[in-house]
């Protein structure tokens, strides 16, 4: 077991850890912080993307070690200092960009990495984005169109 | 004016809010003081005799509490079958045994062969890598003819052949059918595949057993969209637990499409190791497990033939069917290649004569069930596609040839059982034509051609039949189970209302329906309304969501349960108001005495309910609750019409949806904008069918697909923008709310846009002796077809 350190939306947290264990484990299972899931074991299903120094990552493809020092965002750290939701989170409850809520977290963390990349991206640009992130649930009509108003954009393209 | 509150309001769902901050709570995230993991060893070969399993090395591994083999559940009962068929001899399926862990015999790659249980997940891991079976292989059976080969090798040593049954259906109309495909002036026909599917729910399933030695009461805390029907099976066929000692939880379950109803062995082994080791004992699948131990969908070889007479009336139609069970028979699978498929061959035309024969087959392969859909659209993509074809045989516009022929005047009694009791086929077809814009395709089309890009559009209508029902209908059927919904409507002392439904909800949002309807009936807020569900500690008996069932069959339950509680409120404020019950309405939250001025508010009511003070208690029982049990008197019947514009690009065989349009028809709508994501839902399950999903077998049985590396799940990037009406509303005849059902149409109606669409741009193109492509259709498929 080995000692690990980082910041996890913004508090200072430190783990005992095997070698082995993924951060995706060390959130869900030392931090108690469950909002990040597992839909696979291949890396593909983008269930558990956290922002790792302010970019999407897999947390299920890196190791808690690898996080050694690290600012660390999960979904749970997403919210609005006053717990509203934020624009992101917001537009996806507006425009239905949800079902079963398994998919979410990594969408929304996906989704917020894009917007602060490309803040207008195209219908195109978002769809090529998410390519990472499986959703069985939605057809991702409605995530798309989440992601275009949470941007500003004109959303009547996705007509319903 | 759009509506704020109540029917027809497209209410932002509450649930979301706990989804969107990492407050939902999955099975997984559960986890009990004292816990111990299992990891399960699974068969790596598909069939073979399990000459014993040397467990030895991974009990002396640290941290493992025990090993459990196939010889530790000889005196546990198997997974039961909740369907018997009854084949068209008269005779009943024949049905093997289903161990929770393999005995004597492995049968399927993932098959459980041992499990290990340890302190750590990790450990279990571990240790069960050094568990060794040893296995001799025998040869596997895949293929579907040839598992019904004389010689064949037999999955189940204990039946007759890997025949499970041989149905017919209207066994009497046989004959006739024959002959009037023999007579008829024109007979198309069409060799399909319905391919073999991944349901692939997000949340991979997770089991936990619980046991407390001191009351002796055991809880699974488990990923289902049933957990009554949970409860029961395992209680009662394969634990012998009483259902009093047996709780059953399914909190937030991540997606279900069927593959989470039924009963796996999985959770059977949680809930006995518990009470072994008197210790809580979880298992969360790995994506891999859930490939290989998920009950897969689909997987029928099909021919059909369809009779027309010169002018294109529908004459007859015969189909032959062979469909994959797998090695064992999943909870309620026998009946989704008979009752959930043949009973749908008339599809929305009044085609006179049918017949259907289904010959369902073991393999070594998983067990297949239900998933979205289920026997519905193998129903809808056969008809739909051999129609589309006799259109092109006989020089026909494909929507003039359904037109047609559909049905008119409701009800409507099919040749194949079923009563359709309302519907307006044409309403839809007029409604797709305007939101596709069909007049728009030849423009569309020779812009694709200037891109070198081959423009088809594929139409094609759907129905299905959601609600599952009559209980003593099913049961004559085969089924082993009741198909009503049940609810209990608590009336809070200060007026709020607590309703605690057998409906599961794993995306569907009944956290937000089901309060729009109360509020409805009370003329209260939503906000005073909240949903109960998914635990049997605190939920009346419930047979769960699947089948588009929740708000037909359990919305209508609530109805019910709802309409006894303001009978008997309405009663209380009379005695309040001093007039007769049948003098006072209730109206915006309020009891008033009609053509008065007199009116008491709801809360007074029901706080008049629990402080009994001025209260009828002669006639009356404090308190406001009551409960219902609903059983419909028939299914529903959602209908609509598809239509989808691909792209082929000509030089790669790649496909492209550019454009896909739905009207449906599903009665009554609750939350349009949840309507509205059940259909988008289901158009990418079903044109992932269409164009992109296949489960493959090897031929030694070893699955080819088992990781999101090899089984093409549909992207952001695969789909389009949809567009979805469902503005054509002919309400339900027979349920209080006029409800019809709409989670499975998506996945029902658009297989065949996408195929008759490829197939009409190839056409288009000059490539006419393509007359059908299999799904799913992959680039590789494509080009050989138009290459061929």
């Amino acid at each position: 077991m080995a000692q690990v350190s980082m910041t996890v939306n913004g508090k200072p947290v430190t783990g005992e850890v095997e070698g082995r264990t993924l951060l995706v484990d060390f959130l869900r299972n030392g931090l108690g912080l469950t909002g990040t899931h597992v839909g696979c074991d291949t890396s593909q299903c983008g269930a558990c993307v956290v922002h790792v120094d302010g970019r999407a990552v897999k947390s299920c493809t890196m190791l808690a070690l690898e996080a050694e020092g690290a600012e660390v965002k999960t979904i749970e750290g997403m919210a609005n200092p006053d717990g509203s939701l934020s624009v992101i989170q917001q537009a996806f409850q507006d425009h239905h960009g949800l079902q079963c809520g398994f998919c979410t977290p990594g969408m929304v963390m996906s989704a917020a990495a894009l917007l602060a990349e490309n803040p207008k991206p195209t219908e195109a640009e978002i769809r090529h984005y998410l390519d990472g992130n499986l959703c069985r649930c939605t057809g991702y009509h409605n995530i798309v169109k989440a992601i275009l108003a949470a941007s500003g954009q004109d959303v009547s393209i996705a007509a319903e | 004016m759009p509506k704020d509150h109540g029917i027809g309001a497209s209410q932002k769902r509450r649930e979301d809010v706990r989804f969107l901050t990492g407050r939902g709570r999955y099975t997984d995230d559960i986890n009990l003081p004292g816990q111990a993991y299992v990891a399960f060893v699974r068969s790596q070969v598909a069939h073979g005799i399990l000459k014993g399993v040397d467990t030895s090395a991974a009990e002396a591994s640290p941290g493992v509490l025990r090993v459990f083999t196939g010889k530790d559940f000889e005196g546990v009962g198997g997974l039961p079958c909740g369907w018997q068929v009854t084949d068209r001899f008269g005779q009943p399926m024949q049905e093997p045994a289903h161990p929770v862990l393999a005995q004597g015999k492995v049968r399927h790659v993932g098959e459980i062969i041992a499990a290990v249980v340890a302190e750590t997940y990790e450990q279990a891991r571990d240790a069960a890598e050094k568990v060794v079976p040893d296995i001799e292989e025998l040869p596997a059976v895949v293929d579907m003819r040839a598992a019904l080969a004389d010689d064949a090798p037999k999955v189940h040593d204990d039946l007759k052949n890997n025949l499970c049954y041989d149905w017919g259906f209207v066994e009497e109309n046989r004959e006739a059918v024959d002959e009037a495909i023999r007579n008829a002036p024109h007979v198309t026909t069409l060799e399909l595949v319905n391919n073999r599917l991944v349901p692939n729910a997000m949340e991979p399933r997770v089991a936990i057993g619980d046991y407390n030695p001191g009351t002796d009461e055991s809880t699974l805390y488990t990923t289902s969209q049933n957990p009554h029907v949970i409860r029961l099976l395992m209680g009662a066929f394969v634990l012998g637990i009483p259902e009093h000692k047996l709780r059953v939880v399914a909190p937030d379950v991540g997606g279900g499409f069927g593959s989470k109803i039924f009963h796996y062995a999985e959770e059977a082994f949680c809930t006995f190791a518990a009470r072994q080791l008197k210790r809580p004992v979880k298992w969360t699948a790995q994506r891999w497990e859930s490939f290989m131990s998920d009950a897969h969908g689909r997987d029928h070889v099909t021919k059909i033939e369809l009779a027309l007479d010169k002018e294109g009336n529908f004459l007859a139609v015969r189909t032959e069917t062979l469909a994959n069970l797998g090695a064992y028979l999943s909870t309620f699978a026998p009946s989704v290649p008979t009752w959930l498929h043949g009973t749908l061959m008339a599809g929305n035309y009044k085609t006179p004569l049918i017949y259907v024969n289904v010959k369902a087959v073991f393999t070594n392969t998983v067990p297949v069930d239900a998933y979205r859909g289920a026997g519905r659209p193998e129903a809808t993509y056969q008809l739909e596609r051999v129609i589309d074809k006799a259109a092109r045989e006989l020089g026909m516009d494909p929507i003039e040839i359904r037109r047609k022929n559909f049905i008119t005047e409701f009800p409507y009694q099919t040749p194949v059982a079923l009563v359709y009791d309302t519907g307006n086929y044409h309403c839809t077809m007029d409604k797709l034509i305007e939101i596709a814009d069909l007049d728009g395709f030849e423009a569309r089309r020779k812009a694709s051609e200037e891109k070198g890009l081959l423009r088809g559009l594929g139409v094609n209508c759907y129905i299905e039949a959601c609600g599952i029902a009559p209980s003593n209908l099913v049961g004559q059927l085969g089924a082993r189970a009741g198909l009503y919904e049940s609810a209990t409507v608590r009336v809070n002392a200060t007026g709020g209302v607590v309703v605690m439904t057998g409906a599961h909800s794993h995306g569907q949002g009944h956290e937000t329906t089901f309060p729009q309807v109360i509020a409805e009936m009370i003329g209260i807020d939503e906000s005073m309304v909240e949903i109960v569900h998914g635990d049997t500690a605190n939920t009346p008996m419930g047979m769960g969501t699947y089948g588009s069932r929740s708000i037909a069959v359990g919305g209508a339950a609530m109805v019910r349960a709802a309409e006894k509680v303001i009978a008997k409120a309405t009663k209380i404020a009379a005695h309040l108001m001093e007039a007769a019950p049948e003098d006072i309405e209730l109206k915006g939250g309020e009891f008033i005495v009609k053509g008065t001025d007199k009116r008491i508010a709801w809360g007074d009511v029901c706080l008049a309910a629990y402080v009994p003070h001025n209260y009828p208690l002669e006639e009356l029982e404090p308190g406001l609750e009551e409960t219902a049990f609903y059983d419909p008197a028939n299914f529903t019947f959602p209908a609509g019409a598809y239509a989808c514009e691909v792209e082929v690009d000509p030089e790669t065989g790649k496909v492209t949806i550019d454009r896909f349009a739905a009207a449906d028809d599903f009665g009554n709508v609750i939350n349009p904008m949840i309507v509205d994501g059940q259909v988008h839902g289901g158009l990418g399950q079903g044109i992932g069918q269409a164009l992109l999903e296949g489960c493959v077998y090897d031929e030694n049985g070893q699955l080819l697909t088992g990781s999101y590396m090899d089984y093409a799940m549909p992207r952001a990037s695969n789909l389009p923008f949809f567009t979805v009406d469902h503005s054509c509303k002919t309400p339900c005849t027979h349920n209080p709310l006029g409800v019809k059902g709409c989670g499975e149409a998506g996945a029902i109606g658009s297989p065949p846009a996408v195929v008759n669409a490829v197939i009409d741009a190839l056409h288009r193109a000059g490539h006419t002796h393509v007359t059908h492509i299999d799904m799913p259709l992959t680039p590789a498929r494509v080009w050989q077809a138009i290459h061929g």
